[in-house]
């Protein structure tokens, strides 16, 4: 029963990252589950018949990781100070972020924009559609029955849930991604930011108002 | 019970739910879950099935699995369920593979460890 | 395939942006992308979205032909009526033209 590998669990442990550099994660030391088991047997499985190498799924998760919604902040920042990407934003989401370096692959990126009197927002009620490629992986209610199921009756009582009351004059439109489009918010830039440059406007642009259930961070 | 009348269980829309207040606060994925994504992206962006063909099986498996099984659980069967099906392997390949892999020790770390030598 | 069961031939548009159409009230069991809630509601094309495989066939890894995917805008009187929170809110969903009716 050869346990020689525990000397470098060890040493790994210690240091807190694995060779490839990822952290260690809780889950290594937790009871091993069922559909784990599936992951390692079907990943070994694709990378022994060469469908797929053991680097291109560490690297996918690295491009992964690296997804944020400071990729999303950095393009609405940019629509905000540079008229013709704005313009360019509009009209062809996909290519104006890809030329950011964001790129969203075989999907299709519609921006929606925020206007004084008209407020944007996003839901999936098929499954779980969202702009990977500018705001990471989705958060938990998201996916859950509840925004799924009511945003699209009652988008006015589950904005309030978030904390966002709207003028009665502002009218909603909520966006279904039930297809091949994906949707970002380009939310109303801040007041009092008018000599604000792109990266400080970033800072103020959150993961919620991109997808319509918050607004930026006022001014301070 | 409900006759079923051709509306699926996923197809939430306009159906109820909870309030969305004292929402969980944001967390990072577990290094098996990111393997199941990764997994499905380059799996997919290879040709062999496609995100409608995940769909379908997240579907078909109903709404007693959204309710008791983890958003990548469910998506691990559903790639596995793909992936069977455009012959990459078969199940009893995957069956032995499970074996093998849960004989290298109780969690995950032991387990997926490719230095782990497995016990014959 | 009829012409008109596929929506136009190799995903060719048959609505203009701007046309009224309405969501076919149809409810067949499998994997669909138009939902349910949406089904037999009048709308207009906000824009057309060109050709895409559709998803139907992706499912099951077959061969997907090209159909035409518009973004339809719904008034949420139209999809609630009544008990719409607000009228005039809309909803709006990407539908493959075969789903789609022309509407006067």
């Amino acid at each position: 029963m050869p346990h020689d590998h525990h000397d470098h669990d060890d040493h790994f442990h210690h240091e807190g990252i694995s060779p490839s550099g990822h952290p260690y994660r809780a889950d290594d030391d937790t009871p091993l589950t069922y559909w784990q088991t599936m992951e390692i047997a079907v990943r070994e499985l694709l990378v022994e018949k060469g469908h797929v190498t053991a680097a291109e799924i560490a690297a996918q998760i690295d491009r992964m990781d690296a997804r944020s919604p400071a990729n999303g902040a950095a393009v609405v920042a940019r629509a905000w100070t540079d008229p013709a990407f704005r313009e360019h934003l509009l009209a062809d989401g996909s290519a104006a972020t890809r030329e950011m370096g964001f790129d969203i692959g075989p999907m299709h990126l519609l921006a929606v924009e925020n206007t004084p009197g008209v407020h944007n927002v996003i839901v999936c009620t098929l499954c779980s559609c969202y702009p990977r490629n500018l705001l990471g992986l989705p958060p938990d209610w998201y996916k859950s029955r509840a925004y799924r199921s009511r945003l699209v009756r009652e988008p006015r009582r589950v904005l309030s849930e978030f904390g966002l009351t709207l003028p009665a004059d502002t009218t909603i439109r909520v966006h279904d991604s039930t297809a091949d489009m994906r949707y970002v918010v380009i939310p109303e830039r801040p007041a009092g930011t008018e000599d604000w440059d792109a990266d400080r406007l970033a800072a103020l642009v959150t993961r919620d108002s991109m997808i319509g259930t918050g607004l930026p961070r006022p001014a301070a | 019970m409900d006759r079923f009348d051709g509306k699926s269980w996923h197809d939430m829309g306009g159906g109820e739910g909870g309030a969305l207040t004292d929402l969980p606060p944001d967390h990072d994925f577990a290094l098996w879950e990111k393997r199941v994504d990764a997994l499905m992206v380059l799996m997919t962006s290879k040709g062999h099935f496609s995100v409608d063909g995940l769909r379908r099986v997240l579907e078909d498996m109903g709404p007693r699995a959204f309710e008791t099984m983890s958003y990548y659980e469910r998506w691990m069967a559903a790639v596995n369920q793909n992936l069977v099906e455009a012959g990459l392997y078969t199940t009893t390949e995957l069956g032995e593979r499970m074996e093998r892999v849960a004989r290298r020790g109780g969690t995950y770390g032991l387990a997926a460890d490719p230095r782990s030598t497995d016990r014959d | 395939m009829t012409e008109a069961a596929t929506g136009g031939t190799d995903g060719a548009p048959q609505f203009p942006d701007g046309a009224a159409v309405r969501v076919k009230a149809l409810m067949p069991p499998g994997h669909v992308r138009t939902p349910a809630y949406l089904r037999g509601k009048r709308g207009i094309v906000e824009r057309r979205l060109g050709p895409f495989p559709s998803p139907e066939q992706l499912a099951y890894n077959l061969p997907a032909e090209r159909l035409p995917l518009y973004r339809v805008r719904f008034t949420m009187a139209e999809v609630w009526g009544p008990a719409a929170e607000r009228p005039d809110d809309t909803l709006d969903a990407e539908i493959y033209g075969p789903w789609l009716l022309p509407e006067d």
